[in-house]
């Protein structure tokens, strides 16, 4: 319940690191495979916008995520 | 009581005139001119060799040409680095959008507040415009403003902390921890609504700040509750806060109705489509989870 800001830098980098380590083919079959909809139409739907939200994501934060997590191993490692 | 420094008062005392007449606007010098003026008699002598020594050191280092050239360096640099935080940090932070949030005035802070409390006889909810841009909250009570939301925030820190001492539970750390975790429980419930709004794809103008404004509208009825169980007891505390929840939920969903749903489910007719139908849902659960944020946040401050 007492939450701390600290704790939400914690939950941010583990959920985006999830989203970088994850398996596109395997995480779609259980998905509902919708990879060559395209969907360019008036409505993509939710899951197409989910997985458009992963896959920029994943592009997005590839850099930053290896500087921001070399950063955390260092300063755990020195602090605990 | 014979003034041996009163001879070399009268030496120094052309001098001091030479030194006042080349530095202007220095507050010493001020004191110095005036009595210098009246110069008659050994009896100014006798009050400037008073001050005098104590002011001299002061005047000479103002006086002298080298430091003058590093006060005026300093001051430009002072300005050329305030210059460069401000450009920078409008990058960050758009200082100029936050200022249309903060442009309240009493009469509306009033009406709003009552609105939060009782929404039930508000008839118009909509946000007049002015040429594409939204009217200033001073103009229009329906506008979202950010003077609400921070001083409600900070006010419940403040409340909580009361709650809390009159328990015997109170040690200040606890408010930064109050501050933070009900900070923390903001930022993830914008960051909830924002996700929820790009997955199911609603053309809006609600903008992020918008967006904290309303989930800090919660605050205000936070407060109502806490201050009601302080006052008298449990049950009040409960009443107050069934009746600020049930506020919020319809201030929410008036509000939010006529920004996420299209202009026909807006008016109230019914609209078929799955898309009209997760509109509905969205603005549905942003709105219900205003009560449920509301008590999660209070229920450990009244025992």
């Amino acid at each position: 319940m007492a939450f701390t800001l600290y704790s939400l830098i914690q939950t941010a980098i583990l959920c985006i690191n999830a989203i970088a380590v994850l398996h596109e083919e395997r995480f779609l079959i259980g998905f509902g495979v919708d990879q060559g909809v395209g969907g360019f139409g008036d409505d993509p739907g939710v899951k197409a916008q989910v997985l458009t939200l992963i896959r920029s994501v994943r592009t997005v934060m590839r850099v930053p995520l290896i500087i921001v997590n070399s950063a955390c191993i260092v300063l755990l490692l020195l602090f605990g | 009581m014979d003034y041996t420094p009163t001879q070399s008062g009268f030496r120094q005392q052309p001098n001091m005139r030479l030194r006042n007449s080349s530095v202007d606007g220095v507050e010493g010098s001020q004191l110095f001119e005036d009595m210098s003026g009246a110069a008659h008699g050994l009896q100014t002598g006798n009050q400037q060799a008073g001050p005098q020594p104590a002011g001299f050191s002061g005047q000479s280092i103002l006086s002298d040409p080298m430091s003058n050239l590093a006060m005026a360096y300093g001051s430009s640099l002072a300005s050329q680095g305030r210059e460069m935080v401000d450009k920078n940090l409008d990058r960050f932070i758009p200082i100029s959008k936050l200022k249309y949030y903060f442009a309240v005035d009493t009469m509306y802070v009033g009406k709003k507040l009552g609105l939060l409390v009782f929404p039930y006889m508000h008839e118009n909810w909509e946000v007049s415009y002015q040429q594409d841009t939204p009217v200033a909250p001073r103009f229009d009570v329906n506008a979202p403003d950010l003077y609400i939301p921070a001083m409600g925030f900070i006010t419940y820190v403040l409340v909580a902390g009361l709650a809390l001492g009159t328990q015997n539970r109170f040690s200040p750390e606890l408010l930064g921890v109050q501050a933070s975790s009900a900070l923390v429980w903001l930022i993830m419930e914008v960051l909830a609504v924002l996700l929820s709004l790009y997955l199911v794809t609603v053309n809006t103008d609600l903008t992020t700040i918008d967006l904290l404004a309303f989930s800090g509208y919660k605050y205000v009825g936070m407060i109502v509750g806490v201050v009601a169980g302080l006052l008298f007891g449990r049950p009040a505390y409960y009443l107050s806060l069934l009746w600020c929840c049930a506020a919020i939920f319809f201030f929410m969903i008036r509000t939010l109705r006529l920004k996420l749903l299209s202009e026909a489910a807006a008016e109230g007719r019914l609209v078929r489509g799955t898309r009209n139908q997760l509109r509905m849902y969205l603005t549905m659960s942003i709105a219900a989870a205003q009560p449920i944020f509301m008590y999660w946040l209070t229920y450990h401050l009244i025992r």
